[in-house]
């Protein structure tokens, strides 16, 4: 245990409730009457606001600055993506997965396919699985630079935001090297990736790992010891260890809150156990601890990329099964055999057998499981997401109830949900 | 409320196709007696006949077919029990296979005291839909069973806040992940559109949402 948690130490000076919870504003104090407050005021945040990061839609009602009951509305970008999914080939859902989560679209990308992949009995080659673990890492980074700039700029602090974007802007330029997509990147295919990975992109990744070090602590230094950063965030929104898994919390969330769970760890996956690398551990459970876990989170990403850039082999990135990959342009176009089989595997998809998987991956916001069902056809009955966004959004009432209206925005902007994966 | 049953009612009579001859829910013969990890037995031993088969799909993934009307005293006995202590409830959804098959409530667990993970599933009729809530076990599960709802039309007993997640309140076209949904949902986009004009600001809010503004003696201001 004591080698997973990284150690860090800030004065505290939390003042704990009657149930032990940190209290920043009691909500209403020993001795009055709770009628003989002040009148209840309903507002409304959102959908369009800039600080709910997307389109969520909070309904609070309050007592003077007090929180006493927060309602979140959701459903906005509703997209109907699971029910589209059901209309498509096994293929065909890879570029929905990434629209989902346009904050981390290779981790999307990469759970959807393992999902399917477990399904149908395929085991993925060695090049495959190390290059799968450098672009989940390499989102990673991605979203949590994005959760970083964003969330300093909510509770005030500006600078952080252009630090943290002119980082993004070198990953997005990564990723439109290798799939041509900013965003959007669909990059994986059942049975292994779209390409083959462009001449000089590993060595790109690596002189971005190089230097991305220098902008994270000159960030932190901006941020750390902040004492407004630190007034808006510490014993602010604060979740115990029991109520975080309790209600669903998964990633830097619950880890904040101390709960070891860390589903790389875990549940190891494409060789996860073999990485050197360590999960920080919050204690606090509060938005001090979730901004400490991610920042702590990019440098172990950092570390285990570069092992990845160390060990990637040579080798087929595909797996040599043609039930799911395509034959090769020049076989197709000088084969009638070849051709034929091009054709069937683009017009009437793969079939998948009878049966189902739930798998999931360690993404960058949570615990993130694709849930595949099939009846032997070539397209889905079922495909469902367990989106961490989604589960980890509804213990925000539970967080922010009690607090002040200000630390509304800080508490949700530290959950780091991306709505177009709760709407779906 | 009253005109979304009434409508339901009228759906179930005209779109729900037939049960095809010999229509099952298809799946992987039932795993050896060998292979059933110790929850499985564990769980045939206390429960009995309301354990009714149990299947390994994927890479292992171990799936027991529970009776829904014991569904949640078999979860909170899992998340209770010492030596299964299934503490984190990682996802609640359902299934649908169409030609009038049960709809299939899946419960995913995971214990990270033992390192198990356990699906389980409670197969409800079209004519019942209709299944104890597991949010007193699991808070977390709020969300995921409003969603359930809102797609499926299941119903949750016992659930504090059911109402739709995902489509708003007043939506009146059905359960969009049933089979019998159509892809581009039931009405015309001309009536969709006249639908989503005709919203009152009212209908943005839920009843104790507006208690709090009634009692205030003011409507609640349009944003």
């Amino acid at each position: 245990m004591s080698t997973r948690t990284v150690e860090y130490e800030i004065s505290r000076a939390p003042e704990l409730g009657i149930d032990g919870r940190p209290v920043r504003v009691p909500a209403f104090p020993p001795g009055v009457d709770p009628e003989m407050h002040g009148e209840r005021m309903l507002i409304n945040v959102g959908p369009q606001h800039p600080a709910t990061h997307g389109v969520l839609r909070l309904v609070l009602e309050l007592d003077g600055e007090t929180v006493i009951r927060c309602i979140p509305h959701i459903g906005y970008l509703h997209s109907s993506f699971e029910k589209l999914g059901e209309y498509r080939t096994w293929n065909q859902i890879v570029p929905l997965t990434d629209r989902m989560d346009y904050l981390a679209p290779y981790i999307y990308n990469c759970a959807y396919v393992m999902a399917v992949e477990n399904l149908m009995g395929i085991e993925v080659t060695e090049r495959c699985k190390v290059f799968r673990v450098i672009l989940m890492e390499l989102d990673r980074i991605f979203s949590h630079l994005l959760w970083l700039g964003t969330t300093a700029i909510d509770i005030g602090a500006f600078t952080p935001f252009l630090y943290t974007f002119q980082e993004r802007e070198r990953i997005y330029t990564l990723h439109e090297e290798y799939t041509g997509a900013r965003i959007t990147t669909s990059a994986t295919r059942v049975g292994g990736m779209m390409a083959e990975i462009p001449e000089g992109h590993l060595d790109n990744i690596r002189h971005f790992v190089d230097t991305f070090p220098k902008t994270l602590d000159e960030v932190e230094t901006l941020l750390h010891n902040n004492q407004i950063w630190i007034a808006r965030n510490q014993n602010v929104g604060a979740m115990g260890a029991e109520a975080a898994i309790d209600a669903g919390l998964t990633g830097p969330n619950l880890r904040a809150s101390g709960v070891d769970y860390d589903v790389r760890k875990d549940r190891p996956y494409y060789d996860y156990e073999t990485y050197d690398f360590e999960v920080p551990i919050g204690e606090h459970g509060d938005c001090y601890d979730r901004y400490m876990c991610r920042m702590e989170e990019m440098r172990q990403s950092l570390s285990i990329l570069l092992q990845a850039l160390d060990r990637i082999p040579d080798g087929p990135m595909n797996v040599d099964d043609p039930r799911v990959i395509l034959p090769s342009k020049t076989a197709a176009m000088n084969d009638m055999e070849s051709m034929i089989h091009h054709f069937k595997v683009v017009m009437e998809g793969v079939d998948a057998p009878v049966g189902e998987s739930w798998t999931s991956v360690e993404s960058s916001k949570g615990e993130l499981g694709m849930y595949v069902v099939s009846d032997g056809g070539s397209k889905p009955v079922r495909w469902r997401v367990r989106g961490p966004s989604f589960v980890n959004l509804s213990a925000l009432p539970a967080m922010v109830e009690g607090h002040l209206l200000s630390d509304v925005i800080a508490v949700n902007a530290s959950l780091d949900i991306v709505l177009g994966e709760i709407d779906r | 409320m009253a005109d979304d049953k009434r409508f339901d009612d009228a759906l179930d009579e005209l779109e729900q196709r037939p049960v095809a001859e010999g229509a099952e829910t298809p799946g992987p013969e039932a795993g050896a007696a060998g292979e059933q990890p110790p929850s499985v037995l564990a769980l045939r031993a206390e429960f009995g006949d309301a354990v009714h088969r149990h299947e390994v799909q994927g890479k292992g993934e171990h799936v027991v077919f529970i009776d829904a009307s014991r569904a949640r005293d078999i979860l909170g006995w899992l998340r209770r029990t010492e030596g299964q202590e299934f503490e984190f409830l990682l996802d609640l959804t359902a299934v649908d296979y169409g030609g009038g098959r049960p709809l299939q409530v899946v419960y995913q667990l995971y214990s990270q005291r033992t390192g198990a993970m356990l699906r389980l599933k409670a197969e409800l009729p079209l004519e019942e839909l209709e299944i104890a809530s597991v949010v007193p076990i699991w808070s977390g599960a709020d969300w995921l069973e409003r969603e359930v709802y809102d797609m499926y039309g299941i119903t949750f007993r016992g659930h504090p806040d059911l109402r739709r997640i995902l489509m708003p309140e007043n939506y009146a076209e059905g359960h969009p992940l049933r089979k019998d949904f159509p892809l581009r949902g039931r009405f015309t986009r001309a009536e969709q559109t006249r639908r989503a004009l005709a919203m009152a600001v009212e209908d943005f809010y839920i009843p104790s949402e507006l208690d709090v503004v009634s009692r205030r003696g003011a409507p609640p201001e349009a944003s």
